[in-house]
């Protein structure tokens, strides 16, 4: 359990404002890239469209595995998640806002897209289903809800996940690998919190 | 030969105004799925292919059955320059400067029985040297056709060359399909058998998904792909603000090619 112990004094040391200036960097930087740059090949619309949608749903399994590792392995990254989660937020509007201005270049054709598409349509519903969890992703929230409603309002990180991940995996031609991984891994951080659990069992396992 | 003139000086008008792709776009930008999904894939691995010596075997409804050696199977037959629009499905376009020959010309070469009515053509299969081979991303070899009609029209071309030098292995080395009117993925790569049949044959697409992609494919801006509209697509080589180009019909062919189609329901025979 050494390896545990250096991860939590470590993640004790990197204020959580670091997820925010490298994310955020992140973002930008590949915007560059693909602005300015060959980076994303000779067709970098739909390169960056793809590069923050993956990484949006490569946050998500990110910010689903949290729960499970500090459960698991006793890992405690909690106060990075949200963070996290709000990083993940900004990708997928980053991704979708590439869809709508650089790509489709016409509001009124996204809307026809969305309602007409159904792979669209699961994409959008995922994004939309995101907005408000990153509207009260702060303390301010958190009080004025209560905690209990605020957790639920939060369940919705579930359902956007898999929609998100059904969403690649239906934009796929032929038999593609990727898209299905991400649709797994995200049904089964899921299917983790729906497991049938022995609560006492599991205590006692994370103080061992 | 009528035909033929009229669609070539047609043509000869046609080229004026078609801005080619820079030979990097056209060389770094690709679906191959032999050699992986992403559009650098091919670039990065289809080095590996091996294309000499290269045998085209030729068989089905000809005169002159047999294995032919790519040298053989062109051998006297005029290269040409064809610049021409290449539109994908997924709603993309660039514009590529082919060296190519008439595939008519093959054709007759080979010669045509009365009987033939369609011609496939079969995709090498190296599966140590192909990555998306071993992935199964598709029912390989590749395979695709055309209707006599249209594998004899002026347009289409067996291509052995971009920009005057020998045809990039990840643009299909050492010889492939181009049929300028139709969407990318019947243009199919590097030919290893052309068969000439009496029925119409399988596609790879229409086999992996039958309600996506027709036999026939002609680019088309009125019948949408169903997960996307095919009425615009994105310029390859514009950068990340470049605007939407609206679609052709029949990629800008319209007037050379759709005497073909007359009388067919477009939205059937998609």
């Amino acid at each position: 359990m050494d390896i545990v112990g250096t991860i939590n004094t470590a993640a004790r040391k990197v204020p959580t404002w670091t997820i925010y200036i490298v994310g955020a960097g992140w973002l930008v930087y590949l915007f560059y890239l693909a602005a300015f740059t060959r980076a994303f090949g000779p067709e970098p619309i739909n390169a960056l469209e793809r590069e923050y949608g993956e990484i949006g749903l490569q946050l998500l399994v990110v910010g689903l595995l949290i729960t499970p590792l500090r459960e698991t392995f006793g890992i405690s990254l909690i106060k990075f998640r949200r963070a996290i989660g709000v990083m993940t937020f900004f990708f997928i509007l980053a991704h979708f806002l590439v869809f709508a201005i650089l790509d489709v270049q016409s509001l009124e054709r996204v809307w026809t897209e969305v309602v007409k598409r159904p792979y669209l349509t699961v994409g959008m519903i995922s994004f939309v289903a995101l907005i408000p969890l990153a509207i009260t992703s702060n303390n301010y929230s958190v009080r004025k809800m209560g905690a209990i409603a605020w957790r639920r309002l939060h369940w919705l990180t579930y359902p956007a996940a898999i929609l998100g991940a059904l969403h690649y995996v239906w934009l796929a031609k032929g038999f593609q690998i990727e898209p299905l991984v991400y649709l797994a891994v995200l049904i089964g951080l899921v299917a983790y919190r729906y497991r049938p659990k022995n609560r006492s069992k599991n205590r006692a396992m994370s103080r061992a | 030969a009528g035909l033929g003139a009229i669609a070539a000086a047609g043509l000869a008008e046609a080229q004026e105004d078609l801005q080619p792709n820079s030979l990097e776009d056209i060389t770094s930008y690709n679906n191959f799925y032999e050699f992986g999904t992403g559009k650098s894939d091919p670039a990065a691995n289809a080095h590996k292919l091996e294309i000499e010596p290269w045998s085209v075997k030729v068989d089905g409804l000809v005169d002159n059955p047999g294995d032919y050696s790519s040298a053989d199977l062109l051998d006297g037959l005029t290269v040409e320059e064809r610049i021409y629009r290449f539109r994908c499905v997924e709603a993309w376009a660039m514009v590529v400067p082919w060296n190519g020959i008439e595939l008519a010309d093959i054709l007759n070469k080979v010669g045509i029985q009365s009987e033939a009515k369609y011609v496939a053509f079969e995709t090498v299969v190296q599966p140590e040297n192909m990555i998306g081979v071993q992935r199964r991303v598709l029912d390989f070899p590749y395979v695709e056709g055309l209707r006599i009609d249209e594998a004899m029209h002026p347009l289409t071309i067996m291509a052995t060359g971009i920009y005057g030098e020998p045809i990039a292995k990840q643009n299909g080395a050492p010889m492939r399909l181009v049929v300028p009117w139709k969407y990318g993925f019947k243009s199919i790569k590097s030919i290893v058998r052309i068969s000439l049949t009496d029925y119409e044959p399988p596609t790879s697409w229409n086999k992996a998904n039958a309600r996506e992609y027709g036999f026939y494919s002609n680019v088309n801006p009125n019948v949408d792909h169903p997960r996307w509209s095919q009425s615009s697509h994105r310029v390859i080589g514009g950068g990340l603000f470049a605007s939407r180009e609206p679609t052709l019909m029949f990629n800008g062919y319209e007037a050379e090619v759709a005497s073909l189609y007359d009388g067919m329901d477009l939205s059937e025979f998609y």
